[in-house]
């Protein structure tokens, strides 16, 4: 249904025009008017690369609350169960021997609690939920049905260009998403389960979020041009879930050599890395694993994906 | 912009082959184009031509596997991003931004193409008045009807005065009082001195807006010219079918006296298969009833009778020997 059918009957039913026969006809003076009196296009790599960051932001803030709510639920409720609820309701009960005493037998100081541990493993869980997110999902929109990244592939800029401007904007909102976790990790807790958190160097510290940020939205770009969207739902259980579960988010990496096999397996994943880098700087009471292979899987890791993700992504744009 | 031959749209034997699990389907067979600045240029065809294919590679989001085509001076494979710039794109699904809403899809786009923010703005209000948007400009893209959201990808195309517009079967789909509706807008941006490229599979879309046409099928260009060169070149004839209620028999033409309908005047083809007779003829004047009588002579009865003018859908017919299917 359209605007202008004969009946004047519209689809939308929307009370402007409903009822004029044929609709409002364009101006075609007007037309005449757009070619004479258009403005002379001055694309740069720059420009043409801000104002798609600049949607980017238009979008986000569109979809605030959404988005919002999508970063704070994980771990306001991960905080309040682990933090608040299982303190109140016995500090034996699970924590006390379980993972607290498995940090404790990696050598970390006395008297550390799980809220200590959960800090920097929460906010690596969510550098790569929103990473994923913000990249992948609408990635899997745009090529799927009606192809609408053909809107941005058409923009005067190399289609590469259209891949890191996608990395670095997801980057931006992982980034979002893995600070929301702080004021919620340090206020929400049970009397005395404050998390220990110290940071000594606030430049690693930066460094490591900002390249963890780019990791997950280097790998959400790579996800997001190889999925199949009708197998989106694999994406949970064979990426996400996996991923946070065995990426030493509920606990250190130090503490998992009681278990070496599985020490050494988990450094495939990169969630591995994104928590350990942060407990380094957040949490140094606890141990943690050298800073040099923090860095070096965390850049490695966003050259090697963003470098895949970019060629897929522009395989499949130009076909 | 134009190349040294003046033209601004030209290919030379551009070829698309797509490499499947099945082996290679080969979409674009080798097409020469050549289209003059200012010029309306019609690519007719059948679904399933090639038509979308060449657009796309004439707009640098299909790399082509052969052949070389240059817009507006440029090389398509060589500078995509120069060609991007001097080119608008009506695409054929609607690749409206879903998450902007109508005067924010004009916006962004001419930000993409360098306009100042101010500027930008001033374009787009220009455009949603132009096209009778704008009293939806704050509606999210997706609450669009079908012809307004076509209208809306077409002011998107416009927003930088391109060289060239493509447009890839922009009427498929409307409702027919809105397809004439953008027949007028693009009759007029044309009297404007703009280059348009427009694909359809409509004779009728092709026959009223075009100057030019390459009827394109399987991938490759049967024939070119205006509408009358083609008229022309296909014999002008017209095209007689009779349909009957049983097969046609083999014999038919010596028995019923068919022969000697090939032998009138102005009569090029007579063509027997299953069920129907065809005559392709500059002078039909009688012919179908030579066709009812010969029919009822060899024991058939007449189910349909069609009689079509020189028009490219026989042109069309004539070319490949088949009814034209959109």
């Amino acid at each position: 249904m359209t605007t202008t059918s004969p009946r004047g009957v519209r689809g939308d039913g929307s009370p402007r025009e409903r009822g004029v026969p044929g609709g409002r006809p364009p101006g075609l003076a007007g037309v005449a008017a757009l070619i004479a009196d258009a403005p002379v296009p001055r694309p740069t790599l720059a420009r043409t690369f801000n104002a798609m960051m600049a949607r980017e932001f238009r979008v986000l803030r569109r979809n605030a609350i959404a988005t919002f709510t999508r970063a704070v639920m994980q771990p306001l409720l991960f905080v309040f169960v682990f933090a608040y609820v299982f303190p109140k309701i016995g500090g034996g009960f699970m924590l006390g021997g379980g993972a607290a005493a498995g940090a404790a037998g990696a050598g970390a100081a006395g008297g550390v609690n799980f809220a200590t541990i959960l800090v920097p493993g929460l906010m690596a869980s969510m550098l790569l939920m929103q990473g994923i997110m913000a990249v992948t999902f609408p990635l899997v929109m745009e090529f799927s049905w009606q192809r609408t990244i053909e809107d941005r592939a058409l923009a005067p800029v190399p289609i590469r260009v259209l891949a890191i401007q996608k990395i670095v904007a997801g980057a931006v909102q992982s980034f979002i998403g893995a600070v929301i976790v702080f004021p919620i990790v340090l206020l929400v807790h049970a009397a005395g389960q404050a998390p220990h958190v110290h940071v000594t160097n606030w430049a690693l510290f930066a460094l490591i979020l900002v390249f963890a940020s780019l990791l997950t939205s280097s790998l959400g770009l790579l996800l997001g041009t190889i999925m199949d969207p009708r197998k989106m739902q694999m994406l949970f259980a064979v990426i996400l879930l996996p991923a946070t579960m065995l990426g030493c988010v509920y606990y250190p990496w130090s503490a998992l050599h009681h278990i070496r096999w599985l020490q050494i397996a988990v450094l495939v994943n990169p969630m591995v890395y994104m928590s350990e880098g942060l407990r380094a700087v957040l949490t140094p009471v606890l141990g943690h694993m050298a800073m040099w292979g923090v860095l070096l899987a965390l850049i490695g890791g966003t050259v090697v994906f963003g470098y895949l993700g970019t060629r897929t992504f522009t395989k499949r744009v130009l076909n | 912009m134009t190349d040294a031959a003046g033209a601004t749209i030209r290919t030379e034997d551009l070829r698309k082959t797509y490499k499947t699990s099945r082996g290679d389907v080969p979409a674009v067979r080798g097409i020469d184009l050549s289209v003059a600045s200012g010029q309306f240029f019609g690519l007719l065809g059948p679904n399933g031509a090639g038509k979308s294919t060449t657009i796309g590679m004439l707009t640098t989001l299909v790399l082509p596997t052969g052949g070389r085509a240059w817009v507006a001076g440029l090389d398509v494979v060589a500078d995509p991003v120069g060609v991007k710039r001097r080119i608008g794109v009506v695409t054929q699904n609607n690749t409206l931004d879903m998450q902007l809403t109508v005067a924010e899809n004009l916006e962004f786009r001419s930000r993409f193409f360098g306009l100042g923010l101010r500027e930008a703005s001033r374009r787009a209000s220009q455009l949603l008045e132009v096209f009778g948007l704008a009293d939806r400009r704050k509606a999210m893209s997706t609450d669009l009807s079908g012809g307004q959201a076509k209208r809306l990808l077409i002011a998107r195309a416009l927003v930088h005065r391109p060289d060239v517009l493509f447009l890839d079967e922009p009427t498929a789909g409307l409702d027919p009082q809105t397809r004439v509706n953008l027949w007028d807008i693009l009759r007029v941006l044309h009297a404007e001195g703009q280059t348009i490229l427009l694909t359809t599979h409509y004779m009728e879309e092709a026959e009223a807006l075009c100057e030019q046409i390459a009827v394109i099928d399987h991938g490759e260009v049967l024939a070119s010219g205006t509408v009358n060169e083609l008229k022309e070149s296909a014999g002008a004839e017209t095209v007689i079918t009779v349909r009957y209620e049983d097969a046609v028999p083999g014999d038919m033409t010596e028995r019923a006296g068919l022969a000697r309908l090939a032998h009138r005047p102005g009569v090029s083809k007579v063509e027997a298969d299953g069920d129907y007779v065809r005559v392709f003829t500059r002078e039909p004047e009688g012919v179908l009833g030579e066709l009812v009588t010969a029919g009822s002579a060899a024991g058939l009865t007449v189910r349909d009778a069609t009689q079509l003018k020189p028009s490219l859908e026989t042109v069309f017919l004539t070319l490949t020997g088949r009814e034209y299917r959109e």
